[in-house]
């Protein structure tokens, strides 16, 4: 669970947003919807301790592992990397053949999870789009996080490919109950996925239930 | 040539210059800052030129501007296109400090093409020591640092993401690139110890996409280069940084070649 009580940021007297109070359930599937430079993705980088807030509490109970797939990335044609490769970039580092067993039935497990396999050899940076999320999204998972947070992940992505990695997270969600919390600009997908939306408006955040979810919300800048 | 002194050492220098910098390379390449190794490189000059000047080695004076650099370098912004910037305007300052330097110390002009150049006839047994502990120590950092460095610098992001502490990771591959320049350049010269540290990486990156198969081509390209050089300079008496330079442009380019050859198959 993520428990938000007057939570607030502000850079100098500039402030991001101020009183956040929300609920984030176990297991739950919502979206995180507002505006460019609402204060999504410093909201998120705050749940990941990479920010600090500047008032109120934020509580992650039990203190659990967090899976984040940033917006972007800086992966082009040459990247070298195969698809497998960039995986593991996200493993520890171990000595231990036992460890090193585990690790590659793990990695192994992930591929296989995230639909790789068959492309685990070939370098990311001659593969597609959707199978370039699916990489990072493999990568993210790695660590057996509770929390996924996926940061506008399908925004360049055609609309079929875009169902595809959204039902690859849905059965996530659903099998593992992984907690989902989907960054997005996205109307159809928060309608057709998500149960619930958290949206930032006028530097705080409303709850909206995903049948109250309209398409203004997502015209501000979006 | 083994039955001569200078030999041995040039090539026990040279091994060692090239496992660090083609095991460097892999990085710096990964991390867009071929640019930037040729920048130190042209500051360890300055560094070589000021050491002369104040009467401590060249490598001393080397290490000591590369290093100091190299921090400033990690500090500054992390915006790439002004960190350009600012690395070319710094980069010919240094060039003209180096030669003040040796304008104003004693030493002839055929010490300042030492440096520049290389040279397999300069090193002394106590330098090619000095190059062994420093080597050492560059292969040991990349050991203990080894994994959350290959994943800051092969996906920035997604380390940063997974909540590595890029920063120090980014001042700790710097402070090793810094004596990498300085001890490549001992044999390759300052001015083209940049192909050692650039182009062995960068095709290995052509080649094979893991980063320890990257690392084993880089390293292997690297000691092939600085081999043959030595071997080819000893025998026909030319620059043996000419040998190693033809030799990776070469490897860089049928490394290219083959990358091209199977995308179209």
């Amino acid at each position: 669970m993520i428990e938000a009580k007057n939570l607030t940021k502000q850079f100098g007297s500039q402030v991001v947003f101020q009183n956040l109070n929300f609920k984030i359930q176990t297991g739950e599937f919502l979206s995180l919807i507002g505006p460019n430079g609402s204060g999504k993705t410093t909201l998120v980088k705050i749940m990941m301790g990479l920010e600090k807030k500047s008032h109120g509490e934020l509580i992650i109970e039990p203190a659990q592992t967090i899976g984040y797939v940033p917006q972007f990335r800086n992966i082009d044609l040459d990247y070298p990397l195969s698809v497998e490769e960039f995986v593991r970039l996200n493993l520890k580092f171990t000595l231990s053949p036992t460890k090193r067993q585990d690790d590659n039935e793990l990695i192994k497990e992930i591929l296989e999870k995230t639909g790789l396999t068959k492309i685990k050899d070939r370098p990311l940076g001659l593969s597609s789009g959707g199978e370039k999320q699916k990489a990072y999204l493999a990568q993210a998972l790695l660590n057996n996080p509770k929390i996924l947070i996926l940061d506008e992940s399908t925004a360049s992505l055609d609309v079929e490919v875009k169902m595809q990695l959204m039902d690859l997270v849905q059965e996530l969600n659903q099998k593992y109950k992984l907690t989902v919390i989907f960054i997005t600009h996205d109307y159809e997908l928060t309608k057709k996925y998500t149960k619930r939306a958290l949206f930032f408006k006028d530097k705080t955040l409303i709850e909206v239930p995903v049948k109250d979810v309209s398409e203004d919300m997502f015209e501000m800048g979006g | 040539m083994f039955g001569y002194e200078f030999m041995r050492q040039a090539f026990v220098a040279s091994t060692f210059i090239a496992i660090t910098a083609g095991l460097v390379g892999v990085f710096v390449v990964s991390r867009n800052m071929s640019f930037l190794s040729h920048t130190l490189s042209e500051i360890g000059f300055a560094g070589a030129s000021f050491g002369i000047l104040v009467g401590i080695s060249p490598l001393a004076g080397m290490i000591l501007f590369t290093l100091i650099s190299s921090i400033a370098v990690g500090s500054l912004s992390s915006e790439s296109s002004r960190r350009e910037a600012s690395i070319s305007a710094i980069s010919s300052l240094f060039i003209g400090l180096g030669i003040l330097f040796l304008s104003l110390s004693s030493e002839s002009s055929s010490y300042a093409t030492n440096i520049l150049f290389g040279s397999i006839v300069g090193i002394s047994g106590h330098e090619v020591k000095q190059l062994l502990i420093l080597a050492l120590f560059v292969i040991f950092i990349f050991i203990i640092f080894y994994k959350p460095l290959s994943f800051d610098s092969f996906d920035h992001l997604g380390a940063q993401a997974a909540g590595l502490k890029t920063r120090f990771l980014s001042i700790a591959f710097l402070v090793t690139l810094a004596l990498s320049v300085s001890i490549g350049a001992q044999i390759v010269g300052s001015l083209l110890v940049f192909v050692l540290l650039t182009l062995p990486g960068a095709t290995a990156k052509y080649l094979v996409h893991t980063v320890p198969k990257m690392i084993m081509v880089s390293v292997g390209l690297s000691l092939a280069g600085v081999w043959l050089g030595l071997y080819l300079a000893f025998i026909t008496n030319w620059p043996v940084t000419f040998f190693i330079s033809t030799f990776e442009v070469i490897a860089y380019f049928c490394g290219l070649t083959y990358k091209n050859w199977k995308l179209n198959h």
